[in-house]
């Protein structure tokens, strides 16, 4: 009987992960502020739900990115038949000068070196299949997004070795963790090719200082290994200090432009993870070369094409979305790190991502992966909100979860920290005096009278009526 | 790869493919890419991607370049656009982000359920039993969405074979299987050779024989992959060869993929077969074999949207739809576009209109390209589907190999300024045959294309034979090969007699594989054409001797 390939019939698609068993819970039971108010609030997906009104209001006043409209349609067919791997060369443009302007236009980007791809999920597969042969290995800092086990693995046959961070030093990547990650790589006979870090950082939502970038920089150089710079969250930073790219380092410190690379995409940015917009950016020509052949695998829809290049031409636009989806952001996070401060809950101090890394060591039975996994399943079932286990992340130390805040709306979120007040109370993890709750509630109104200037009419729960689910989904 | 090497010779393009090649040869030193970055499987070297490079440089164009060169090597359906710009026109909701008038804007730019968007899966499972005349139904969750053909191909090779292993694939076969099936995946394709003597059709030993070749090279073949209706014939498969695949595939324990993309091209009244028919009337269904069968679909070809990347994998296997479906993460349909094409295809009288017009449309315009063709003396393979013609110039090389063929490729870029893919390109085992696509230009543009080709044809003759003697030649023998011209009258008496017995002498000591005389007469009168001379008494008095 035929049987399939090891890797259709084994794991390496990650989804047997307890990283999934939330997904699970959540699908089951889904949150509803009205058909089903006592459900499984989402927040385990890196979402970023704030800004559409904003795009929204610019769609309607241009209808010709539509390409079907009455006043795009003229487009329509030549669009349709454009399969071209190279992009159009307006998306390409547009994509590049976006990248440029999230970063304060410290530094341009080429739109010839931009090649897309399905999504960053199949950017960092492509990027991998082009610099790693089966069995070579990247470097990956943890903790690190559970997606890169799929995405670099799977198909690849390449493996991860992880470089070990600690809370003891906010997770800073050091000389000596990527040094002694090398050399273990080494002992284990596995040949390093690479290494990729995210920054801004996903699940900690922080950023990589210039000193750490430059250091990080003058190890691959040493060690004539390449750099994956996945830079998908750079324009969720929304607080000093600002973010620093790789694309502005290498133009700091000497360094073989040949080993940088930066994986790009519009799903968190922009919350288009739907229109699948991926971006591979090297400074290695061959790579480009050999990435774009290889991206005929993944091309993004033409008809996408056409209305991003639309949007982010618009200069006005750009901006102005910038500069407020960075403001929304910022509230939703302050506000959500000081409630949660409230009831003793603290977190790793960030400025960036759609998230937070939570710190519950102190409410873990013992120091062990078991009770975090014990204190998580009670947090899905009885508090019932999702939130993801540091151990999906391969985070080193038990007791951290990351929990995602961009992807709900202000009632939503309030609900989802009325549970973990309740649940905090519960056990005692903190006391609570009466005048900081009459302060936390003064400040509750005074942020929904601010919030409900953004708010639109229609938009009242995260529960939408088509299916979500993250990239990765669990189903038996 | 004796033909890239050539094709880089041959193409204009060389500072480009010099320039690439500098950059990979310096990667590889350096051992900064992967094996796979720095091979060729990517198949870019193959002369169908260089004829495309060819034109971009001097693509035609009416009225700003009309000595360009005229694309007939992209098989793009351009037909029917009219109908879908009207649809799009009656169905504002669709084309903005609406539906019952309200923005779903936000919604879709969310959704990334590998799932797929239920609406459309819905939708284009219904509008593929459309195509096959609902003789078939197609269940929507086991359909597995994918960023193209392309994409869909590839990931079932991901998820049915591995390094090491094969498939076989029919010869002639669209070239890009090269690059999706086997780049990165590490798999192999066997080729199961089709010969033009019964149409290209697929034979039992044929199938056995390309099935031993895998074993000689200690390949595991693990399936059949096959075109219906083929690229680059343009025909459909017969129920007899599709009946012979399911005995093999049975027989074998192997998987069956059957690509039918240009399923919706089908423009004769002989209906499309498709697989699932087959295994359906033989009772086959909820056998080991029906659950190793796949049908791999996308709307490039039949709608003619290769841009929107819409692909899709079709299993019986629910295994083999989990796990595509996990891959899919690789390669997911934008969301925009599910969104838009499920209004379309959902909207049941606009496509059975479309599938009628189109059909229409593209059996014209095939009858406009064959009765062109025709005028400059050229047949094709007779076809009934597909957006191009099999067309046989066999009779135009100046030898019957590939070195030839190539030849005439590069005179009918570059000279008559037609872009056409050489058979080489598709693996094709026989020189001569070029693929000729008809439906991604106006039908002026294809007037033009037929005119240039028979004033080349016309320019061509072969020893200097008359347009009309070479139709006769042609006709009585079939074979363009074995004609000579013998002069006769230039010679005394004596040195014709002895010039026959040495020709006498010559031909007794050929034997076709060791046959006698005897043999030999009785195998030239059943081929009729093995090997024939013609004296032709010509007066040549009146020529001067370097015409002779």
């Amino acid at each position: 009987m035929a049987a399939l390939s090891k890797i259709a019939a084994g794991n390496g698609h990650g989804e047997n992960s307890p990283y999934f068993d939330g997904w699970k819970a959540y699908e089951t039971n889904p949150f509803h502020p009205t058909d089903r108010p006592e459900g499984v609030i989402q927040m385990g997906l890196a979402e970023n739900q704030l800004c559409f009104d904003f795009i929204k209001k610019w769609l309607m006043k241009h209808p010709e990115a539509s390409l079907c409209t009455a006043e795009g349609v003229n487009k329509f067919k030549e669009t349709a038949l454009f399969q071209d791997y190279h992009g159009m060369p307006e998306f390409r443009q547009a994509i590049a000068k976006f990248m440029g302007k999230v970063r304060g236009d410290r530094v341009k980007f080429d739109p010839d070196r931009i090649v897309m791809s399905g999504g960053a999920t199949g950017a960092h597969e492509m990027v991998t299949f082009c610099l790693a042969d089966p069995g070579e290995a990247f470097l990956v800092p943890t903790p690190y997004y559970p997606g890169f086990d799929r995405d670099l693995r799977w198909r690849t046959g390449v493996e991860l070795v992880p470089v070990i961070c600690e809370s003891s030093n906010n997770f800073k990547i050091t000389r000596n963790a990527l040094e002694a990650a090398y050399e273990k790589a080494q002992e284990d006979n596995i040949r390093v090719k690479g290494l990729l870090i995210t920054n801004p950082s996903n699940p900690l939502g922080t950023i990589l200082d210039r000193e750490t970038l430059k250091s990080i920089v003058s190890f691959i150089n040493e060690k004539n290994i390449h750099l994956i710079g996945d830079e998908i969250y750079a324009a969720t930073v929304f607080m000093e200090p600002e973010f620093v790219s790789i694309s502005e380092i290498i133009e700091e410190v000497e360094c073989n432009r040949d080993l940088i690379h930066i994986v790009y995409s519009l799903s968190k940015d922009m919350g288009f993870p739907g229109f699948r917009v991926g971006i591979v950016y090297s400074y290695n020509d061959a790579l480009v070369s050999c990435t774009r052949k290889m991206s005929s695998f993944g091309l993004v829809s033409s008809q996408t094409q056409h209305l991003i290049a639309s949007m982010l031409s618009d200069d006005d636009f750009v901006d102005n979305f910038i500069i407020k989806s960075k403001k929304k952001l910022f509230k939703r996070h302050e506000y959500f790190t000081w409630s949660l401060s409230q009831v003793g809950i603290g977190s790793l101090k960030s400025n960036a991502g759609l998230f937070i890394w939570m710190d519950l060591r102190k409410l873990l039975k013992a120091k062990t992966f078991e009770a975090e996994m014990d204190l998580w399943q009670v947090i899905i079932h009885e508090v019932k909100l999702n939130v993801s286990p540091g151990s999906s992340f391969h985070c080193h130390e038990p007791g951290w979860f990351r929990v995602c805040f961009a992807n709900m709306d202000d009632d939503t979120m309030e609900t989802a920290l009325l549970r973990i007040r309740d649940f905090m109370r519960k056990n005692n993890a903190a006391m609570i005096p009466h005048n900081k709750l009459c302060r936390r509630s003064s400040l509750k109104l005074s942020f929904s009278r601010r919030v409900d200037d953004f708010m639109s009419p229609g938009i009242m729960s995260p529960h939408s009526p088509l299916p979500q689910s993250p990239l990765v989904r669990a189903r038996s | 790869m004796l033909l890239s090497h050539f094709c880089l010779k041959a193409s204009y393009s060389l500072y480009e493919n010099l320039k690439e090649i500098d950059i990979y040869q310096r990667a590889k030193e350096m051992e900064l890419l992967s094996r796979k970055a720095t091979c060729k499987s990517h198949g870019q070297d193959s002369s169908s991607f260089l004829g495309c490079q060819e034109y971009e440089k001097n693509a035609y164009d009416e009225v700003k370049n009309p000595e360009g060169i005229i694309q007939m090597g992209l098989a793009e359906n351009q037909l029917s656009f009219d109908l879908l710009e009207s649809w799009l026109a009656k169905n504002p909701d669709a084309a903005g982000f609406k539906r019952d008038g309200q923005s779903i804007f936000r919604e879709l730019a969310l959704f990334q359920d590998y799932h797929g968007l239920p609406t459309f899966k819905k939708a284009l499972v219904d509008f593929m039993a459309e195509i096959r005349g609902n003789k078939v139904t197609f269940d929507p969750n086991h359909i597995v969405l994918t960023a193209g053909a392309t994409s869909a191909n590839e990931t079932l090779m991901f998820c049915l074979a591995e390094q090491g292993d094969a498939f076989l694939l029919p010869t002639p076969y669209y070239p890009g299987f090269d690059r999706d099936l086997k780049w990165r995946t590490g798999v192999e394709i066997v080729p199961i050779q089709c010969t033009s003597s019964n149409r290209f059709q697929i034979t039992k030993s044929a199938l056995e024989e390309a099935y031993q070749q895998a074993q000689k090279k200690n390949l595991r073949v693990k399936g059949v992959l096959v075109t219906n209706p083929s690229n680059p014939l343009g025909t459909t498969m017969t129920r007899a060869e599709l009946d012979l695949l399911i005995n093999f595939i049975t027989d074998k324990e192997i998987h069956l993929i059957s690509d039918e993309i240009y399923s919706g091209t089908v423009f004769s009244s002989r209906a499309f077969v498709s697989i699932m028919e087959v295994l359906k009337d033989r009772n086959l269904e909820n056998t080991d074999v029906w659950d190793r069968v796949h049908i791999v679909y996308s709307l490039s070809k039949d709608l003619g949207l290769p841009g929107f990347r819409v692909g899709a994998i079709y299993s019986n296997d629910p295994i083999v739809v989990a796990a595509a479906t996990k891959m899919s993460s690789f390669g997911l349909v934008s969301s925009q576009t599910q969104y838009l094409l499920s209004a379309m295809l959902s909207d049941k009288k606009f496509t059975k209109e479309y599938i009628s017009k189109n059909h229409k449309r593209l059996q014209n315009r095939q009858s406009k390209l064959v009765s062109g063709l025709k005028k400059a003396g050229i047949c094709c393979l007779e076809s009934n589907a597909g957006l191009f013609c099999w067309v046989d110039m066999r009779h135009l090389l100046s030898s019957n190999t590939f070195e030839a063929e190539m030849e005439l490729w590069k005179r009918i870029v570059y000279d008559v300024k037609l872009n056409i893919s050489p058979g080489s390109s598709c693996h094709c085992t026989e020189p001569g045959w070029f693929r000729v696509c008809f439906a991604n230009m106006p039908e002026d543009t294809l007037k033009l294309a037929m005119q240039r080709l028979k004033s080349f044809v016309s320019s061509i003759t072969i020893n200097n034979q008359s347009d009309k003697d070479l139709k006769n030649a042609r006709r009585r023998s079939r074979n363009k090969w074995g004609w000579f011209r013998v002069c006769l009258a230039n010679r005394p008496d004596d040195t014709l007699k002895l010039a026959v017995q040495r020709l006498k002498s010559f031909v007794s000591s050929i034997t076709i594989n060791n046959l006698s005389d005897k043999d030999l007469k009785k195998a030239r009168r059943r081929t009729r054409n093995k090997w024939v001379f013609r004296l032709s008494f010509q007066s040549f008095h009146g020529r001067q001797q370097d015409e002779r």
